[in-house]
């Protein structure tokens, strides 16, 4: 018993591995694939000081502008944060530690990190405000810069259907970070829309192996949000695009 | 008459070519795919891992799991695909991209963009343009001629933070075409829009070019 991955609820999962000043990587895009039930539970906790490692920042209350909100987070690490008010507010009154990080850059250091690979260089940002205070090293007349991986104390990803073994199959574009973060964590705690017994899911369509999964829970139910609900009308062609 | 947003997204949509890969930013680069071509194939792919991104879905349709780098939702294709963010990164630094669409706040003659930040003002971050601009083998910039203010947005160099130095090879207004042939040559006006003047297209120029 002692040995199962597999937790109650998410507060059960969360227990004895957070604390004060913690790093945590974050899956999810927008409101998609983002792991809504163990940041709820974080905030439940009380944590503080938290240095979270996330695309996004959510929108105002949802995702992780509820941990903005109530004001856990000491510092982002993210790409994007438009969509987000109090996200704006609290940088620009100086009351939250923001470091941009090229969206792929941001990718590639948290796979490195899952991937034991200390540093590397790349050339986006080259040239850029992101280039300052990195190593530069120029090859064949190209500038790079010197990035380096990212670990966190927890990981927490949100994925479609989950074995007790921990293995992950995430589903469409809510996938994203998820596979990445997973693997970027000391300790990975998952939720899933469907647990299952192992043997259930194809081990041909595992994306995410059990091996980077420490803790997992049954997340159900879901209510997912749409940020921007775009439709088409039934008489346009099958490439029409309205914007 | 200078041109609307669809005839700016139509001219871009005419630089794609049969076979292509593209990925297309946020606001006017989105509706160049109103415009590709019929009977062309050009796969989108998507900053949060898609490719082959379909159109909007019918009402009723809308999955909250299918969403593209806008956060739009979107539908899928027979040919589409899923990965993680790192591999949709690995595509587009790795050079497997052919052609990317963006918007821009400044463009420089030099090839500098700058989309990103105003200092003290607007904080959204870079998403993924500077990775875009890095590794997509060519950036088109679709734009307004000039700011809200009036100012030329098309300049000798760029005031704001940039996005990448040297990456972009046409920019795209709505008076008018300027592309260059590599990024070791000048930008040159190759196109003006219907009643519009050269005279006035250098008027509300700052930037060097040829033409």
């Amino acid at each position: 018993m002692s040995s199962s991955k597999v937790y109650p609820d998410a507060a059960s999962a969360l227990r004895g591995i957070i604390r004060d000043g913690m790093t945590l990587c974050c899956g999810g895009f927008g409101l998609c694939g983002v792991p809504d039930k163990l940041i709820a539970a974080l905030h439940d906790s009380g944590v503080r000081d938290l240095t979270v490692v996330s695309n996004n920042a959510g929108t105002d209350g949802e995702g992780l502008g509820l941990l903005l909100k109530s004001r856990q987070i000491r510092k982002m690490i993210a790409s994007y944060v438009g969509e987000n008010k109090e996200f704006e507010r609290q940088y620009l009154a100086g009351e939250l530690e923001l470091e941009f990080n090229p969206q792929g850059t941001m990718a590639e250091r948290v796979r490195a990190g899952g991937a034991g690979i200390y540093a590397f260089f790349t050339k986006v940002g080259a040239g850029t405000l992101v280039a300052e205070g990195k190593e530069a090293r120029v090859v064949d007349g190209e500038t790079y810069i010197l990035e380096t991986g990212i670990v966190a104390d927890v990981s927490l990803v949100k994925a479609w259907k989950g074995d007790t073994e921990g293995n992950l199959i995430y589903r469409k574009t809510a996938r994203n970070f998820n596979p990445n973060m997973a693997t970027a964590g000391r300790i990975t705690v998952a939720e899933v829309e469907e647990l299952v017994e192992p043997g259930v899911l194809d081990p041909d369509g595992i994306h995410t192996p059990g091996i980077y999964v420490q803790r997992i829970i049954d997340g159900s139910p879901y209510d997912k949000k749409i940020e921007k609900r775009t439709l088409r009308k039934r008489q346009e062609g099958a490439h029409a695009v309205v914007a | 008459m200078p041109w609307s947003r669809e005839d700016m997204a139509a001219r871009a949509a005419r630089e794609l070519q049969d076979g292509f890969y593209v990925n297309l930013g946020i606001g006017i680069p989105t509706l160049v795919a109103n415009y590709i071509a019929p009977g062309m194939k050009v796969v989108l792919q998507s900053e949060n891992g898609m490719l082959g991104i379909g159109p909007f879905p019918y009402e009723g349709e809308e999955d909250p799991d299918l969403i593209n780098a806008g956060k739009q939702t979107v539908s899928e294709l027979e040919m589409s695909s899923y990965f993680s963010s790192a591999d949709s990164f690995a595509m587009i630094r790795g050079g497997h991209i052919d052609m990317a669409v963006l918007g821009a706040m400044e463009v420089a003659e030099n090839g500098d963009l700058a989309n990103w930040m105003v200092p003290g003002k607007m904080v959204k971050g870079m998403g993924g343009a500077m990775d875009l601009v890095a590794g997509v083998k060519r950036v088109v910039v679709v734009m307004e001629h000039t700011s809200k203010d009036g100012e030329p947005k098309f300049k000798a160099r760029c005031e704001l933070p940039l996005t990448g130095t040297n990456v972009i090879d046409m920019v795209i207004t709505d008076l008018a075409v300027f592309s260059r042939a590599t990024r070791k040559d000048p930008f040159k006006l190759i196109e003006i829009a219907p009643g519009v003047t050269a005279e006035q297209v250098r008027a509300k120029t700052t930037a060097h070019y040829l033409g």
